[in-house]
């Protein structure tokens, strides 16, 4: 009995992994923009992008890593689009990203079908254009040990680069920005951006870098879905991660450990409702499968209410830098 | 005319004009770039949305379905509100419609049921706008994300009742029954003499929409609340020590917005689909944001933007016909690049226009 839940969890837990990891990058991505006085609700259209750009790259070179690159560079265009127009033409930031959502879902699906010819979709992709699963040492010897086994050669084991790059991206991401310098600026530039102007360090330089950051993130959560998760790209694949991802970064309260776990309980909510399609739980019965696909956005809307605890963003967030000129 | 300043007519004229031009001529190159002449898309786009009755009908019967998107979001700007929810206001607002169409539709005529098919429309827009509305005024959390978050809670709310509350019985499709006739607007093409329309669905709720922008011109720019709303926008700090209460106005302009989002159900429920069904406001929600912005938030822009997005939408539909090549993704990229320069890059231009005027105008000043 015992060794069949345990199972089961296991399984669960183990497509929490996957499901989190494109909310994880995006998330962080987001972290980077937002942190420094950018919003982003362009994640979406970055992480479709990205998606399709490695998806198509990946068919056609049959190299996932130059997928992967394909990808990080079309987000990092977006990204620099979404810089130029709010950075550069202090522009408002909400319309630049839905800009962007269109642009790319737009883009992706007449791209995809005016090369490939198949309703928007990439054709499937090589073995070599797609990042393979990684067994970690001793995964297989493990297997049999109760408990612990199953736990590693499961659940830690048997992931693809991307899912343990961006989970290593976490701490990378903490130590960026608490302990460098570059990271403190960062964060001074969401919350005062005149007073890091006053010490003499460039306003438009330190946001145009963190949308970089942000791009470069989405890049990789994108390419996840296209070359890694599923082979190949499929119109419109994104389905609302992007602002699911922004969700769990006002759950997270805009910290890099926060939004791990955000983006882990997000991704279970997920797992959990694609396990229990159909089935009754015992005690409740029927839970409609939209209960679990809306509540984590219920969830964030009661946190912005202040009911669980209080999400304050950067202060300067949202509002474009303009050095006074008299 | 002080530095920095331009003339009105380039403010609300030129600037939007290049900025569109800005738009189609990207939009050009995506054309050239798929291969395909973007002179020729032009013209196919022009006669498939202008050029005969049928395709005019088409685009009335789009443009019917942005004014009211790009109303709500236009009265939501006076008051400085970005409502990025409108999509998930008219979907929840096509459930007050369906709601009143399926309690009479085999009862009374369609001229009964249309005042509580507008009132439910509206009632179930503005409720779904009063919670955003209401967290933003009293509890301070940001109206962009809680109306992002609820379009998606709203489809997830609408999926789960298309499929298991009120679904026709005895049927697996999402969808409510076929209204009867008592449920059903008059074709405009039945209204007027000859076959002008075709067999496009355009429909009395085109009078209800014009209607609605004189009413919100008139609420804007001719009332108490519209005064108040505009100075809210301008400065919520002024307003309050003015007097204005920013939870009222907040709550009452959101309530507005919502419930003119939710008319858009008029159109696409009563006037066109005759049932509720899935998914069926198709992103208009979003398009009345590249449609306010575009109109500059006022009645008259916004008809012409929505006129302009529905001939978008009919001529799309005939280029992607003709031209197997251009799918109707060509439309979201369209309007993408119409909200990014009408919208993000609004002042792209302006520095450089600034440049030219106070250069053009010197000679004819005082010569100072």
């Amino acid at each position: 009995m015992f060794e069949t839940y345990l199972h089961t969890m296991i399984l669960i837990l183990d497509s929490t992994v996957r499901l989190s990891t494109p909310l994880l990058l995006a998330c962080l991505a987001g972290l980077y923009s937002e942190r420094s006085g950018i919003v982003d609700i362009g994640l979406e259209g970055k992480m479709l992008g990205a998606a399709f750009g490695a998806g198509a790259v990946g068919y056609m070179t049959g190299n996932a890593w130059l997928g992967l690159l394909a990808g990080i560079g079309v987000s990092i265009f977006l990204a620099l689009l979404h810089g130029f127009a709010s950075i550069t033409n202090r522009g408002n930031q909400i319309v630049s990203g839905v800009a962007i959502n269109f642009l790319a879902a737009g883009l992706t699906a007449l791209l995809g079908q005016s090369w490939f010819r198949q309703g928007g979709r990439t054709p499937p992709l090589p073995k070599e254009g797609r990042f393979q699963d990684i067994e970690l040492p001793f995964a297989e010897q493990l297997e049999t040990v109760p408990v612990i086994g199953p736990i590693y050669s499961e659940l830690l084991s048997g992931h693809n680069i991307l899912v343990y790059l961006a989970f290593a991206a976490v701490p990378l991401t903490w130590w960026i920005l608490f302990r460098t310098r570059f990271g403190l600026r960062l964060r001074a530039v969401g919350e005062n951006p005149a007073a890091v102007d006053t010490a003499g360090i460039s306003v438009v330089w330190l946001r145009y870098r963190a949308v970089i950051a942000c791009g470069i993130l989405c890049g990789v959560a994108g390419s996840y879905l296209s070359i890694a998760q599923s082979s190949g790209f499929i119109k419109d694949m994104t389905a609302g991660r992007g602002f699911i991802a922004l969700a769990a970064l006002i759950f997270a309260k805009w910290k890099p450990g926060n939004a791990m776990l955000a983006c882990l309980l997000f991704g279970f909510l997920d797992a959990v409702a694609i396990r229990l399609q159909g089935q009754e739980i015992p005690g409740i019965g029927d839970v409609p499968v939209q209960f679990f696909q809306a509540l984590p956005y219920i969830l964030t809307v009661i946190l912005l209410a202040g009911f669980i605890g209080k999400a304050i963003p950067p202060k300067a967030s949202g509002v474009p830098y303009l050095k006074e000129r008299t | 005319m002080s530095a920095g300043q331009l003339p009105r007519w380039v403010d609300f004229g030129l600037i939007p004009a290049l900025n569109l031009i800005a738009a189609f001529f990207v939009s050009g190159l995506v054309v050239l770039l798929i291969g395909e002449n973007p002179l020729e898309a032009v013209e196919i786009l022009l006669w498939g949305s202008l050029g005969y009755g049928e395709g005019i009908g088409f685009t009335l019967f789009n443009a019917t379905s942005f004014i009211f998107t790009g109303l709500a979001v236009a009265v939501a700007f006076h008051a400085g509100l970005f409502n990025i929810g409108g999509e998930g206001q008219a979907y929840v607002g096509g459930l007050g419609v369906a709601f009143a169409c399926l309690a009479l539709d085999q009862y009374v005529p369609w001229w009964i049921t249309l005042p509580f098919a507008v009132a439910g429309g509206a009632l179930f827009g503005a409720a779904w706008a009063f919670i955003p509305a209401w967290l933003q005024a009293t509890r301070g959390s940001h109206i962009v994300i809680t109306t992002i978050m609820f379009n998606f809670i709203g489809a997830a709310l609408m999926g789960y009742l298309l499929v298991d509350v009120v679904a026709k019985p005895g049927s697996m499709q999402p969808e409510t029954r076929t209204f009867e006739d008592g449920g059903r607007l008059p074709l405009l093409d039945n209204l007027i003499p000859g076959d002008f329309f075709g067999t496009s669905q355009v429909n009395l709720s085109l009078v209800i929409a014009l209607i609605c922008c004189f009413l919100v011109w008139a609420l804007i720019w001719r009332t108490r609340l519209g005064y108040e709303i505009r100075t809210f926008g301008a400065n919520p700090t002024a307003a309050v020590y003015a007097g204005i209460s920013p939870v009222r106005i907040t709550i009452v302009t959101m309530l507005i917005s919502g419930a003119l989002a939710g008319l858009m159900a008029i159109n696409e429920i009563m006037g066109a689909q005759h049932r509720l069904i899935l998914e069926f406001v198709a992103g208009y929600g979003f398009v009345g944001i590249a449609v306010a912005l575009m109109g500059r938030a006022h009645p008259v822009g916004i008809v012409l933007a929505a006129i302009l997005f529905g001939m978008l939408y009919q001529g799309g539909a005939e280029l992607s016909f003709e031209k197997p090549a251009i799918t109707r993704d060509m439309i979201i990229v369209i309007q993408g690049l119409v909200i990014l320069f009408a919208g993000a890059l609004e002042y792209m231009f302006r520095p450089s226009l600034v440049q030219l005027f106070s250069f053009a105008g010197a000679p004819a000043g005082q010569g100072e």
